[in-house]
């Protein structure tokens, strides 16, 4: 089944659609920023991107900040919520219960190539944004001894940007998971996609203006969208647990509640579409 | 191959499906007959898993549901509520996918049975175009066709002939019977009275979810005692008849007794034309008017 799941993830075309989406506004920052050499200064714009004119490599992490806070949550949600509502929508899900698949096997398939996507989606992001930020940007060959300066000053070496870099795209990976669980669940209550996609999304906005407030500070640190941008932190020398692993506890708390509430409203569901 | 017992299905406040006792038989084309909004749907959705009931017993094929619907739904070949297919993709493709979905799926035959499912639907040359440029006949066949790959022993089929042209319906209730003389039964829900008369050998009938009639579709037709005489002499014949007629109107005499040859020895010894003479059997539509109430989706003010 989740076979079947992956297949039909990659035969739409929607799917491909959005990962081009994905990849095109990170790649025409870098293009503007290899024409204008304009860089925003340091502490403004999406994180990184004050360095990537000297430091290519770096372009990697800086396409993820810029994708995070609307692209990437908006691709995952639109994939994610219409894993059980556009099943619904389509009819589909008649069939394919009666076919039989078990309930918790098509969710879990379901999640499994949601996935799939965000991993395929956050490494591909990572990936072109390095290529492209090799190719464009500070294209100076990195050796031990041009090392890169991390956001503390300090400098690291290839490698450790490397391991850095893995993190960060298993940490925007697990962020992602948190969005995709949320839209999943939504799927399962309501029989129109777009309905569970912009529900999603709404949470995240919701999310995110309470993370201005003031007033709501005593919310903010179970906030699902709180520590999205804290794999920054990553880029320290040394490196800042704390907000990672806060971030990390909220997300794996957020998706196993989500995951729950999906299996068990979706195993006494009437599948009335 | 269907019983269900005290069958109940609440929708909040709405009771859409009120203590239903079904009883499906091996070999049978049942008809399920009912208006609409008369509980038609849910109940096959119940039978299916689809729907959880509120109270009441489902066995399918002998094993309770939706309990053991693992074991015996991949013996069970339905269409409920019109067919459904990922419209970018090909019938083909359609077919393959929900085919590859199940745990039961044989991959080595699976090229085999969807050619057979389809040649058996009509859809034998259908191309690589996908399905959302099909029509809704086209869409019907390929429903068909998914319900078909498996060579199922019971069919469950909401209205298998909407959307068809006349042709189409005819092709369609020839396959049903070719089927169920190669041993398959068929669990049919239709409100086109006249499919169900030509096709079916049992029928249940649904009122406001309720049960009213279930009976061999033979004995709810068998003659009534009375018998229909058509004359062009009405008068002559009520004369001739004295005391059995029990209505005229026109050429139209209905008598008491039903032996159709002893009005007629009666009649002819009189010399009163007869250019019609027949058992008066009910009609699937009379038995319907006479044991439901008026149309469930008639909104009257209260």
């Amino acid at each position: 089944m989740i076979a079947v799941e992956l297949r039909k993830l990659a035969r739409r075309p929607r799917t491909w659609v959005a990962i081009g989406l994905l990849n095109l506004l990170p790649t025409v920052v870098a293009i503007l920023l290899a024409v204008t050499k304009i860089g925003p200064r340091p502490g403004e714009g999406p994180a990184f991107l004050s360095a990537v004119l000297s430091q290519g490599a770096l372009f990697s992490v800086a396409a993820l900040a810029i994708v995070l806070p609307l692209f990437l949550p908006v691709a995952v949600a639109v994939i994610s919520g219409d894993s059980i509502a556009g099943e619904a929508q389509s009819g589909m899900l008649r069939y394919l219960l009666a076919r039989p698949v078990g309930r918790t096997r098509l969710l879990i398939a379901k999640l499994v190539a949601v996935f799939v996507f965000v991993v395929v989606a956050v490494v591909l992001v990572a990936g072109v944004g390095y290529v492209v930020g090799s190719l464009l940007l500070g294209n100076e060959p990195v050796t031990a001894t041009t090392s890169i300066s991390s956001v503390s000053g300090t400098t690291l070496t290839p490698g450790q940007i490397a391991v850095r870099t893995v993190l960060s795209i298993a940490y925007v990976a697990l962020s992602m998971i948190g969005v995709a669980a949320m839209a999943l669940f939504l799927s399962t209550l309501t029989d129109s996609p777009l309905s569970a996609s912009l529900g999603a999304l709404a949470f995240l906005i919701g999310s995110s203006l309470l993370l201005t407030l003031d007033a709501a500070r005593a919310l903010q640190p179970y906030l699902p969208t709180r520590y999205w941008l804290s794999f920054v932190d990553l880029f320290r020398d040394p490196i800042q647990w704390y907000n990672i692993e806060r971030g990390v506890g909220i997300q794996v708390v957020y998706v196993v509640v989500l995951l729950g509430a999906a299996w068990a409203n979706f195993m006494t569901k009437d599948v009335t579409s | 191959m269907i019983r269900t017992h005290a069958l109940i299905k609440r929708f909040g406040s709405i009771t859409a499906v009120d203590g239903i006792d079904l009883d499906v038989r091996p070999g049978d084309i049942y008809g399920f007959l009912g208006a609409n909004g008369s509980g038609k749907t849910t109940t096959l959705r119940i039978v299916l898993g689809l729907v959880l009931a509120t109270s009441g017993e489902i066995e399918l094929l002998g094993r309770p549901m939706p309990r053991r619907g693992r074991d015996v739904l991949p013996r069970v070949g339905s269409l409920v509520e019109g067919p459904a297919a990922y419209g970018h993709l090909s019938g083909r493709a359609n077919l393959a996918l929900l085919d590859s979905s199940g745990r039961d799926t044989v991959r080595a035959t699976r090229q085999r049975r969807i050619d057979a499912a389809l040649e058996r639907v009509g859809l034998a040359g259908i191309d690589r175009r996908p399905v959302k440029a099909y029509s809704l006949g086209m869409r019907q066949r390929l429903g068909l066709a998914a319900a078909l790959m498996r060579e199922p022993e019971l069919l469950v089929l909401d209205e298998p002939t909407n959307g068809l042209d006349p042709q189409g319906i005819r092709e369609i209730r020839e396959l049903l019977l070719a089927l169920n003389a190669g041993g398959a039964t068929i669990f049919l829900s239709s409100h086109l009275l006249a499919e169900v008369e030509a096709l079916c050998t049992r029928v249940g009938v649904l009122d406001r979810g309720r049960l009213v009639v279930q009976d061999e579709l033979d004995t709810l037709r068998a003659p009534t005692g009375r018998t229909i005489v058509r004359t062009p002499d009405p008068a002559a014949a009520v004369a001739a008849l004295d005391g059995r007629v029990e209505y005229r109107e026109g050429e139209l005499v209905i008598v008491r007794g039903g032996d159709p040859a002893q009005v007629n020895a009666a009649l002819v010894a009189r010399g009163i034309p007869v250019t019609e003479l027949a058992r008066e059997r009910h009609s699937l539509e009379e038995i319907i008017f006479q044991r439901t109430g008026p149309s469930s989706d008639r909104v009257d003010p209260t």
